[in-house]
């Protein structure tokens, strides 16, 4: 119960202090990407101007969540030191694997809002032009019998929210916590924030050639063994990303099944308290 | 510290081999449900730079194929018929789900660059138009074949075939082949079936098939009994001499808008 007390106030702490550093403002930019998107597409057909406003939009989300994951996480830890913050949570019985939670408790909750915040303003502007063109259809369409005009309401309907974009979105979430876990853990042995950042997006786009590398050796076709032997390692190493980019194909139409959205969610998850796990194990040892 | 970090890694390792099942079965998930099925090659790295191979790998196809759709738009508007294939084939590449991209890459190629073609002033020879314009048209032809090699559990670009074959190529039975496959979707709309009649009855040597595919339409109900189906009924009544007994009835239909 007291850890969960304890948990509970550094991840406020760490929230509060995350949303005075203004990071909420790259929501601007997102907004500008949205809206500005959708307005410049007035020229394409509906079916193209809806794509591109999911395309750009669940892109940027993915981008500004990843991004917001590394940099949050890869600055705490020596900004606490430098503030001796640390120092002063640390004096207190709180153990230190106690103290990494709250933080990852802090920044994940950080980008639960993100996340929630860049939905709502994404589905926002996709029912507000949703509106318009059911408008202008449905202006098109007077006098035609009523079969016709369901058949075309149908088609912009079908063209614009799908319920398979909310398990895209929750999977976006669960890609940026796993980055934020994994941050952790390498700024647990990093000697600056900058060697974190570098690391962890050198980790990123490993991540995502990681199916490729683990295909690769699991098939076991090379016969050269330490091409096998480094294949092996990217696929052991590193975590499988690629795993959480469903919206690319959920945006062009392809229904996620509820298995496959569980066995990502367990992944990342995994992936999630494996991180922490380790960066618990070398930050309980290192000197501060 | 170090014996902590070396301890880490070895986890990390066991901890990779310990995901491994999982992430397999994902990855398996993901397949079945035709999840990740671009074709991330040499050949697309050639075609959209180092930056945005490396975006393509990176988890952002989607955008990618987004911002390059919008430069085809800006080609098309230019009239640049050769740049815009060229960029259809990669948004294509990049978005083998995605249903818009390969019908709207179809109907660009056979619709607009072939007449575009038709029309081309610098070109005096006719001959050589019209072998601009079956170029485009087969163009748009493949488009639609290899979308519905990625796309085999969706009727939509079945019925898009069906429409370039019934009314560019002017293939009647290939059309009817195409329209058939579209109806055999639960969720395709009652007109593909009806197509499909319609494009048998013109097919050399099928004009029974399709009489029988007809009247099975017009035995299910109202919603399909609509004036053009009952006309052809009709004629093909005519034409196959069928037993004035198993005639559709004579009674007057009310009037429909056959799309």
């Amino acid at each position: 119960m007291r850890a969960l007390r304890v948990t509970a106030a550094i991840g406020r702490n760490t929230f509060t202090e995350l949303v005075r550093q203004k990071v909420f403002f790259f929501l601007l930019i997102f907004a500008l990407l949205v809206i500005g998107n959708s307005a410049f597409m007035a020229k394409l057909s509906f079916q193209e101007q809806f794509q591109m406003l999911k395309d750009i939009s669940l892109g940027a989300m993915s981008v500004f969540s990843s991004l917001l994951a590394i940099l949050a996480t890869a600055g705490f830890l020596p900004k606490d030191m430098e503030d001796r913050t640390i120092y002063t949570i640390l004096a207190k019985p709180v153990p230190r694997w106690l103290y990494l939670l709250g933080k990852l408790t802090g920044i994940i909750a950080l980008l639960a809002v993100a996340v929630l915040l860049m939905s709502g303003l994404f589905l926002g502007v996709l029912w507000l032009k949703e509106s318009v063109v059911l408008a202008e259809t449905r202006a098109q369409f007077e006098g035609a019998p009523v079969e016709e005009l369901a058949r075309a309401v149908k088609e912009v309907t079908d063209a614009t929210f799908q319920a398979n974009l909310v398990p895209g979105i929750a999977v976006i979430f669960l890609k940026a916590a796993l980055l934020a876990a994994l941050t952790l853990f390498i700024s647990t042995f990093a000697t600056s924030s900058i060697f974190t950042i570098l690391m962890a997006a050198a980790v990123y786009f490993i991540g995502h050639l990681q199916a490729t590398a683990r295909d690769y050796w699991l098939a076991g076709l090379d016969p050269d063994w330490w091409l096998r032997l480094l294949a092996a390692a990217v696929a052991l190493v590193f975590p499988d990303l690629q795993a959480f980019n469903l919206t690319d194909d959920i945006i062009a139409g392809t229904a996620v099944p509820l298995m496959l959205f569980v066995e990502t969610a367990l992944l990342g998850f995994l992936y999630t308290a494996v991180y922490f796990a380790l960066a618990a194990l070398v930050f309980s040892g290192r000197e501060l | 510290m170090k014996k902590r970090l070396v301890a880490a890694f070895v986890l990390l390792v066991l901890a990779g081999a310990a995901l491994l099942p999982l992430q397999l079965l994902a990855a398996r998930s993901a397949e079945k449900a035709h999840f990740r099925k671009t074709d991330i090659d040499i050949g697309l790295r050639e075609r959209i730079g180092q930056s945005g191979f490396l975006a393509a790998l990176s988890g952002f196809r989607s955008p990618l194929a987004a911002i390059l759709w919008i430069e085809a738009h800006t080609a098309w508007e230019n009239t640049e018929w050769g740049r815009m294939a060229g960029i259809f084939q990669t948004v294509t590449t990049l978005q083998p789900r995605s249903l818009m991209y390969w019908d709207m890459a179809s109907w660009h190629m056979a619709w607009n660059a072939a007449v575009a073609a038709m029309q081309n002033e610098k070109q005096p020879s006719e001959a050589l138009r019209i072998k601009a314009r079956r170029e485009y048209e087969e163009l748009g032809r493949h488009f639609l074949e290899r979308g519905i090699a990625n796309n085999p559990d969706r009727y939509q670009l079945y019925l898009q075939m069906g429409v370039l074959q019934r009314d560019r190529l002017e293939n009647h039975c290939a059309a009817a082949e195409a329209f058939l496959k579209a109806s055999e979707f639960p969720d395709a709309p009652p007109y593909a079936a009806r197509f499909a009649g319609y494009e048998m009855a013109k097919c050399p040597g099928r004009e029974r098939e399709a009489y029988d595919h007809l009247r099975r339409l017009y035995e299910q109900g109202e919603s399909q009994r609509l004036p053009s189906l009952i006309n052809l009924l009709r004629e093909m009544e005519n034409k196959l001499d069928i037993p004035e007994v198993d005639r559709v009835e004579s009674a007057a239909f009310p009037p429909a808008r056959e799309r």
